[in-house]
């Protein structure tokens, strides 16, 4: 396989879904003062496998976040298509979330009350042009257990239906924190093999965060971040099918 | 400080919301109780010291006229230390610039300062030995009428008008209630007692040398039923209606019922808001523990013994039982100040003692600390025996089911948000039942507040508008030739008239028997009518006897039976009379027959003992003042003054109860639902901060979390209205006594209120929580767990 190779911030030829320009971010913590993020600048483009690669501190889950409409910058900028994300209000950024966002948290986050098909509901409910709950289960491989509990769903499977919920909605971007960091490694692959189907069959724009190297390998280009700052730019020549990977 | 103890001050502290609105239902609790049983102490101690500085007698009697000598005879029953030979006048009184006709009763002054019934002077000075034009007045009617010692009125003795002098005001162990006989409401203006002396009363009442009146005072340990016997026995020639203890005077007896309703309140309103407060103390700690799992098991680890957890939380608990009693004791404390000048309104005492014993104080703490700790012990001891590493553990996720709602088919009309509220409560079934437990008591606080205005409303209603129909109820002295109606219908103004007539009986079925008063009305009456329990009217038979549903209970007999009448006065005669049928009666424990049948009962008397007036409402004026002069005429009851009077006296004092109740209840309601809204937002925040990063709005999850309270609320409010019926019947139960039976009424405006109250605090409650939601912190929830 090809080495990496390392390429710009800005493909003038690409359209940018995100662009980020000096993005900051500091959180005062009682009486001390963390830089999260100390400038970053950033393109993300339409249907690409982008992994946020960073060790624990990096500022890979700020900087997520941010992307995701539910933190908001200290200084510089944050574009989604047209929308400047970095001033928006809180009414702004909900109907951001709810009409362009799909969410992969690294716990789950699934409702206990909710069957696996009515977690994906309670999304489509609200989108203008959701898939059904059934063929976005379908998609990740459950069509089976669509009325189980999260109770009765093992990890990997409530990961699965997180991700069902995620895409269900049809999503401009899927952002996904550590989507395997509280699963082993089988499971893990079966997650990523879901996330790596969405993105090519739905084309959906997706981010993954992790600090695991070897995930890096099934992206389209990986964005490693180090103290705040972006250190590399990688892009792989030649994306490794997610089941080939081993950890 | 050791550490431990930093912590329980630190979280008492950071759960301040939560602990104060605990406290504030302790606090209610201990107020209530306290409350209740300091206003009994105060006035049972109150009620003693007054009765024992003024030798409040132990037996009564009235009789029709004896001799002075006789008084030798009756000191020579065993048992009887003091003997006061009474003259006592019905009178009517003309006090200068008010034209209403008032009635009072004369007595002579007591016989030596050891006699019984001692006056207590509260100003002026009593008449002098040779004062013959010289009273003292009762203190609430000279304060109705701004009389003072110097002040003039009239009184019409025996026919005989007397002009009378006031030297001082007094208080009496024998008035410290004082209503008129006959009537439902104290009317202090219209009705006063007065006291001279022996010589000029009886001279003017036509009693000289003689005594129609006797109090007693017993010896230590005497028998006041044997006394009473032989009492009974001496004066039975000289017309004695029947010797009364103590407990059936009019006033002792109100003051004991009075007091008995007192302990009902005592019992029943502290056990409702306690049982809250411990259920509120269930949650909030079963809440905080499951918080405190790892923390805890950091604790265990480090070595700190099971012992020493449990103590930690203990601790916690007696610091919200600590804040909740000293506001329950000082809120009780000015609670039943407040209550003591609502009562001196009414019970007429030289001095009102308040009365706080520390036993009472420390009981209701001790209520209270036993219901929290017994509402935290099984949480904090779950807690204590799990194993650190158990603990360190986060908890699996929680096990749902579809509600059976759903299974019976209503899913498909529920959104997920929809399913989400009917699966969280019925997934713990215990906490939603408890809290609509908690919910329904609060409500049923403000519905049982709301008794005692719907009953005297209803009773009033009945009793003004269904039953008497008569503007004046005229009493006269004595009986009177049955001519008296004829020149009654004659009066200008007088627009109906209709005899009535009461005699003295005992009635009697084997051995239970009950003295009272047989009423004969005109068989085909208007004026006064009788009505059964569904408030039809009952037609008075030509013979048999009427009587009043809770009178005919405590005889024992029904419609169809035989009772034994023994008359009280004249011939004595004892008769049986066939039980006619029953009546619906609120106040008192009467007999009716038609006056015919009556006056046939006692063949040697055919007479009046007052009528029935309706009169020309512009001629009242001249009807007053024709009455005024009659010497026959000894009361007259109006009708429009009496409705007057129970709404310038009661209804203050049963909105000043109902508003208490209210706040106390509003307290709970609002405890209740903070507190179970608080710990389902801080159980589900994980959930719906998600719910918020996956697009939902503010309002959409505050459907959610509210929804549940918000269901939970409105099933809590009709079964809060039938346990808030359950208490009222319960409370009314309680209180029947032959005084007075409280129908158990509640109003669909009480229950309006008692449901407002309960959205009201759930909306409060809501309303904070929904400003909570807005400060969620979502991006803690892509990194922590549950």
């Amino acid at each position: 396989m090809d080495e990496p190779q390392t390429i710009p911030v800005a493909d003038q030829n690409r359209h940018a879904v995100f662009r980020t320009r000096g993005l900051r971010k500091t959180y005062v913590v009682g009486e001390v003062k963390i830089e999260a993020l100390r400038g970053i600048d950033l393109d993300l483009y339409a249907g690409e496998f982008t992994v946020l690669l960073g060790a624990s501190g990096s500022g890979k889950s700020t900087l997520l976040n941010i992307l995701g409409g539910l933190d908001t910058p200290t200084a510089g900028t944050v574009h989604y298509v047209d929308h400047e994300l970095g001033q928006a209000n809180d009414r702004e950024l909900t109907r951001f979330r709810r009409e362009h966002v799909g969410f992969v948290f690294q716990f789950y986050n699934l409702i206990p009350s909710l069957t696996a098909r009515e977690n994906v509901a309670i999304v489509t409910e609200i989108a203008s042009h959701p898939l059904t709950p059934e063929q976005a289960l379908g998609v990740v491989g459950l069509g089976d257990r669509m009325d189980h509990f999260p109770a009765q769903l093992s990890g990997g499977e409530q990961q699965r239906v997180a991700i069902a919920r995620a895409i269900a909605k049809n999503p401009d971007v899927l952002l996904c924190d550590e989507p395997t960091g509280a699963l082993d490694s089988k499971t893990g692959i079966l997650v990523l093999e879901a996330l790596e189907r969405v993105n090519h069959e739905l084309g959906t724009t997706t981010v993954v965060i992790t600090h695991n190297v070897v995930i890096a390998e099934m992206a389209d280009r990986v964005i490693h971040l180090s103290d705040g700052r972006v250190s590399e730019i990688t892009r792989n020549p030649a994306r490794r099918p997610a089941h080939e990977l081993r950890w | 400080m050791r550490m431990l103890d930093r912590k329980w001050l630190r979280e008492l502290w950071q759960m301040r919301g939560q602990a104060l609105a605990i406290a504030l239902v302790i606090a209610s609790g201990i107020a209530t109780y306290i409350l209740s049983r300091s206003t009994i102490d105060s006035l049972t101690y109150t009620q003693a010291r007054f009765y024992h500085s003024t030798h409040f007698a132990d037996v009564f009697d009235s009789l029709k006229r004896a001799p002075l000598a006789v008084t030798a005879r009756i000191r020579e029953i065993p048992g009887v230390a003091r003997v006061d030979a009474r003259v006592l006048a019905p009178v009517n009184l003309d006090v200068p610039d008010f034209p209403d006709p008032v009635s009072g009763l004369l007595l002579t002054l007591p016989e030596s300062p050891g006699a019984p019934n001692q006056l207590y002077l509260r100003a002026g000075r009593l008449p002098g030995p040779d004062d013959n034009d010289s009273v003292v007045v009762n203190e609430a009617f000279a304060e109705a009428q701004h009389l003072k010692p110097g002040s003039h009125l009239a009184a019409t003795i025996n026919g005989r008008r007397k002009s009378l002098t006031v030297t001082g005001v007094v208080l009496s162990p024998e008035f410290v209630y004082l209503i008129r006989p006959g009537d439902f409401f104290p009317d202090y203006k219209r009705y006063g007692i007065l006291w001279m002396n022996r010589q000029p009363l009886s001279a003017a009442y036509g009693m000289d040398g003689a005594f129609n009146n006797v109090v007693l005072s017993l010896a230590p340990g005497a028998s006041v039923p044997a006394v009473i016997q032989q009492l009974d026995a001496v004066l039975e020639r000289w017309g004695g209606v029947g010797a009364i203890s103590r407990e059936d005077q009019t006033s002792h007896h109100y003051l004991s019922e009075e007091i008995k309703q007192l302990r009902a309140q005592a019992t029943i309103v502290p056990i409702i808001f306690m049982a809250v407060a411990a259920f509120l103390l269930n949650v909030v700690i079963s809440r905080l523990i499951r918080q405190q799992r790892v923390p805890m098991a950091i604790l265990k680890a480090f070595g700190y013994s099971n012992g020493a957890i449990l103590l930690h939380y203990m601790k916690l608990v007696t610091g919200i039982v600590i804040v909740g009693s000293v506001i329950g004791i000082v809120a009780g404390g000015w609670l039943a100040h407040g209550l003591s000048n609502i009562y001196s309104e009414f019970f007429r005492y030289p001095y009102m003692y308040y009365v706080l014993r520390p036993g009472v104080a420390l009981t209701a703490v001790a209520i209270s600390a036993l219901a929290a700790y017994a509402g935290t012990f099984n949480s904090v001891m779950h807690a204590a025996q799990l194993a650190p590493a158990q603990a360190l553990h986060p908890e699996s996720p929680p096990v749902f089911h579809e509600s059976l709602l759903e299974r019976a088919g209503v899913k498909r009309f529920l959104s997920q948000g929809g399913r989400m509220i009917l699966r969280n409560i019925s997934r713990r079934p215990l906490k939603s039942g408890l809290t609509v437990m908690g919910v329904a008591f609060s409500c049923a606080i403000v519905t049982m507040g709301g008794l005692f205005n719907d009953a005297v409303t209803y009773m009033i209603d009945v009793q003004f508008n269904r039953s008497q129909h008569a503007d004046l109820i005229v009493t006269f002295t004595d009986t009177t030739p049955a001519r008296a109606l004829a020149e009654a219908r004659s009066l200008p103004g007088v627009v109906m008239a209709e005899p009535m007539r009461a005699v003295p009986v005992r009635l009697r079925n084997s051995f239970r028997t009950y003295r009272t008063a047989l009423q004969g009305y005109a068989q085909d009456g208007r004026l006064n009518e009788l009505l059964n329990t569904d408030l039809q009217r009952v037609r008075i038979p030509p013979g048999g006897v009427l009587l009043a549903d809770f009178l005919a209970r405590r005889l024992g007999v029904e419609p169809g039976d035989y009772v034994t009448a023994e008359v009280l006065e004249g011939a004595r005669r004892v008769v049986r009379i066939p039980v006619a049928g029953v009546v619906r009666e609120f106040a008192g424990m009467n007999a009716y027959m038609s006056v015919d049948a009556l006056n046939r009962l006692l063949p040697d008397d055919h007479g009046l003992s007052g009528v029935f007036l309706r009169v020309d409402p512009g001629m009242q004026k001249q009807i007053y003042s024709e009455l005024k002069q009659r010497p026959k005429v000894a009361g007259v009851t109006i009708r429009s003054v009496a409705i007057r009077s129970f709404h310038e006296l009661m209804a203050k004092n049963i909105l000043i109860y109902a508003a208490v109740m209210l706040v106390l209840a509003g307290t709970i309601a609002f405890g209740v639902m903070y507190n179970s809204t608080r710990v389902a937002f801080s159980e589900r925040a994980f959930e719906l901060a998600t719910l918020r990063v996956l697009g939902l709005t503010r309002r959409e999850i505050g459907y959610i979390l509210l929804g549940e309270t918000g269901l939970l609320t409105l099933i809590a409010i009709p079964i809060g209205f039938l346990i808030g019926y359950g208490f009222s019947a319960y409370i009314a139960i309680s209180l029947a006594s032959t005084l007075y039976r409280v129908p158990v009424i509640i109003e669909p405006p009480t229950l309006g209120r008692a449901a407002l109250v309960i959205i009201l605090s759930a909306i409060a409650s809501g309303l904070y929580v929904y400003y909570r939601l807005g400060r969620l912190d979502l991006v803690a929830v892509l990194k922590t767990r549950e």
